[in-house]
């Protein structure tokens, strides 16, 4: 079975966000980034399938900055075979763009795939699409936030966690399958896997994204709550609370 | 120029979060069109012109009875790329985040998702999204034609403002779907989605054990049946309660109009899925805890006397 998958260099979720001079993006200074919690479900996965499979290929596919190669090199430590990075200083704001790079290199690689695998959404920018945009672009099938999967030859069942309940999906492969919670529990890298990435093969390839239509006009700190209160302690306290709640903030 | 609002329906019956998206719509003031996609007539599509809509259109297949993803997006991108609209909105639900993009790329642009505001300037649309775990907000121009747009629940209040809504229905022809939803495992009768609920009773840690969560129970049950019992990442991941339920980064995003976190910390991912709430109302016995510094409200002490008192006030006040 051959599998890509794709993933994204983050800011970690306890990041401090400061607003660069510019007025538009992160101030990266310090930041610490990590692989995508939400790729970690797909890498997760693809090495699952290619286990069942007894063969095949997990090939990691990001577009970022020349630091992203730590990105792909963590999940080359869990398993993965090889790495490509889709070199840019700057990810493109308009995930279609994006979306137009990564299709490109999955159908010009000369890999015939049975399965693209993204996260669900990346949690830097929210934009919860890439998958779904690529597979799109290549005509391919595709489940987005798969909670649970099972594959049998080119048949597949997934599940998808929406309002109304679980739905159960039937798609076919070769497909595109954006990942969810609860699919599987990502394996931690061992000492050994982490040497072992060290000589895994990883190409770089500089790409060049357009610009898109989504422009950005400002990042800025998100409108602030009004101050809140104590109300008080103990369960002396629910009289005021459930009055506060019925009179000033008018929701009882 | 014309605003297209794609509404949801579930078994034939509108979903009430069209009646945000219609909401929205009318705002840019454009004239406004509703579409659905149904298996036959959509119940609830008469009112949708009590919330602005000038048209109401209902494209019929029997593909549509449940959710299909692909031929629901082949007909709604069709019905765009012949009727020249210039905005489309869809609601960031679990359908809608699924369906925009494959609609946006067959159109080849980008979907602006999971917005909180927009607003129509004499040059065009400006979208505000919430980025990193709600951390900041970012202030996008859309510029393609047209644009997509994503709305995030529970954000745009429906507003009455009456129009025409005339009532419209267009059978589509759709191609097979090589991606089907078998069958929907429904959540038990009688529980609500997180997602969908006016009032949120959320636990963590701090109720200790599951068989605890009994307690948020009794008071969602004094809201009558608008309330949901949430549950934070530590809870959920400690098997304690269904990943279904969990609110936060790796879970759902949510903005009810009363969230009660019980128990629960504050850590930013938690935060990052509740912070667009109307109202905050933090109940823990650790004064310190990052929880209060975004509640509205908060109670410290022990939730086991707190929350049943709190349960008992409600039920006086509901009768």
């Amino acid at each position: 079975m051959k599998i890509a998958v794709c993933i994204k260099r983050v800011p970690d979720s306890e990041t401090r966000v400061k607003i660069a001079a510019d007025g538009k993006s992160l101030d990266e200074a310090g930041v610490k980034f990590v692989v995508n919690p939400y790729d970690e479900f797909a890498v997760e996965e693809a090495l699952r399938q290619k286990e069942k499979a007894g063969a095949g290929e997990v090939a990691v596919f990001s577009l970022g900055p020349a630091a992203a190669q730590e990105t792909i090199r963590t999940a080359l430590a869990t398993g993965a075979d090889r790495g490509v990075l889709l070199q840019t200083d700057k990810i493109p704001q308009d995930p279609f763009e994006a979306a137009k790079i990564i299709a490109a290199e999955l159908k010009g690689g000369g890999t015939s795939w049975d399965l693209i695998l993204f996260g669900r959404m990346a949690i830097d920018d929210y934009n919860t699409q890439v998958g779904t945009l690529v597979a799109e672009l290549l005509g391919l099938p595709c489940v987005t936030a798969v909670s649970h999967l099972d594959i049998d030859g080119t048949k597949g069942v997934a599940e998808r966690e929406t309002e109304g309940g679980i739905e159960v999906v039937d798609f076919s492969l070769p497909a595109v399958l954006t990942t969810d919670k609860g699919l599987n529990e990502p394996r931690y890298p061992a000492l050994k896997g982490i040497m072992a990435a060290k000589k895994k093969p990883l190409d770089v390839k500089p790409v060049q994204p357009g610009a898109g239509t989504l422009e950005v006009v400002a990042l800025t700190p998100p409108p602030e709550r009004k101050e809140g209160k104590i109300v008080g302690e103990g369960a002396g306290a629910v009289g005021e609370l459930v009055r506060l709640l019925r009179e000033e903030a008018k929701v009882l | 120029m014309t605003t297209l609002a794609v509404l949801e329906q579930r078994d034939g019956v509108l979903r009430k979060i069209s009646y945000e998206v219609v909401t929205a719509a009318q705002r840019l003031g454009d004239q406004v069109e509703a579409v659905v996609c149904g298996a036959g007539p959509v119940q609830g599509t008469g009112q949708v012109g009590t919330f602005g809509a000038d048209r109401v259109v209902t494209l019929t297949n029997p593909a549509f009875a449940k959710y299909a993803p692909e031929a629901c997006a082949q007909a709604l991108a069709e019905r765009v790329k012949q009727g020249g609209y210039k905005t489309v909105l869809f609601t960031a639900s679990a359908t809608g985040k699924d369906l925009a993009p494959r609609v946006a790329a067959k159109l080849g642009v980008a979907v602006a998702a999971d917005v909180t505001d927009l607003a129509s300037d004499g040059s065009g649309l400006v979208v505000t999204r919430p980025v990193y775990a709600g951390k900041a907000s970012l202030r996008v121009r859309v510029k393609s034609q047209p644009a997509v747009v994503s709305l995030r629940p529970n954000v745009f209040t429906p507003v009455e403002r009456p129009k025409a809504g005339a009532a419209e229905t267009v059978a589509v022809n759709v191609p097979a779907g090589r991606v089907t939803v078998r069958e929907i495992k429904a959540a038990p009768a009688g529980t609500l989605d997180v997602a969908e609920a006016q009032v949120i009773i959320s636990g963590g840690r701090g109720l200790k054990e599951p068989a605890n969560f009994k307690v948020l129970e009794e008071l969602a049950r004094r809201f009558g049946g608008r309330a949901a019992v949430g549950a934070s990442r530590a809870v959920v991941d400690a098997g304690w309660r269904a990943h279904a339920d969990q609110v936060g980064q790796t879970g759902k995003t949510v903005s009810p109009s009363l969230y009660i976190a019980v128990g629960i910390s504050g850590a930013i991912q938690h935060l990052a899925g509740m912070r667009t709430s109307k109202v905050i109302v933090a109940i823990n016995k650790d004064k310190d805890a990052p929880i209060f510094k975004v509640a509205d409200y908060g109670v410290v002490g022990d939730l086991f006397e707190i929350v049943p008192k709190l349960t008992e006030e409600i039920r006086k006040l509901h009768g």
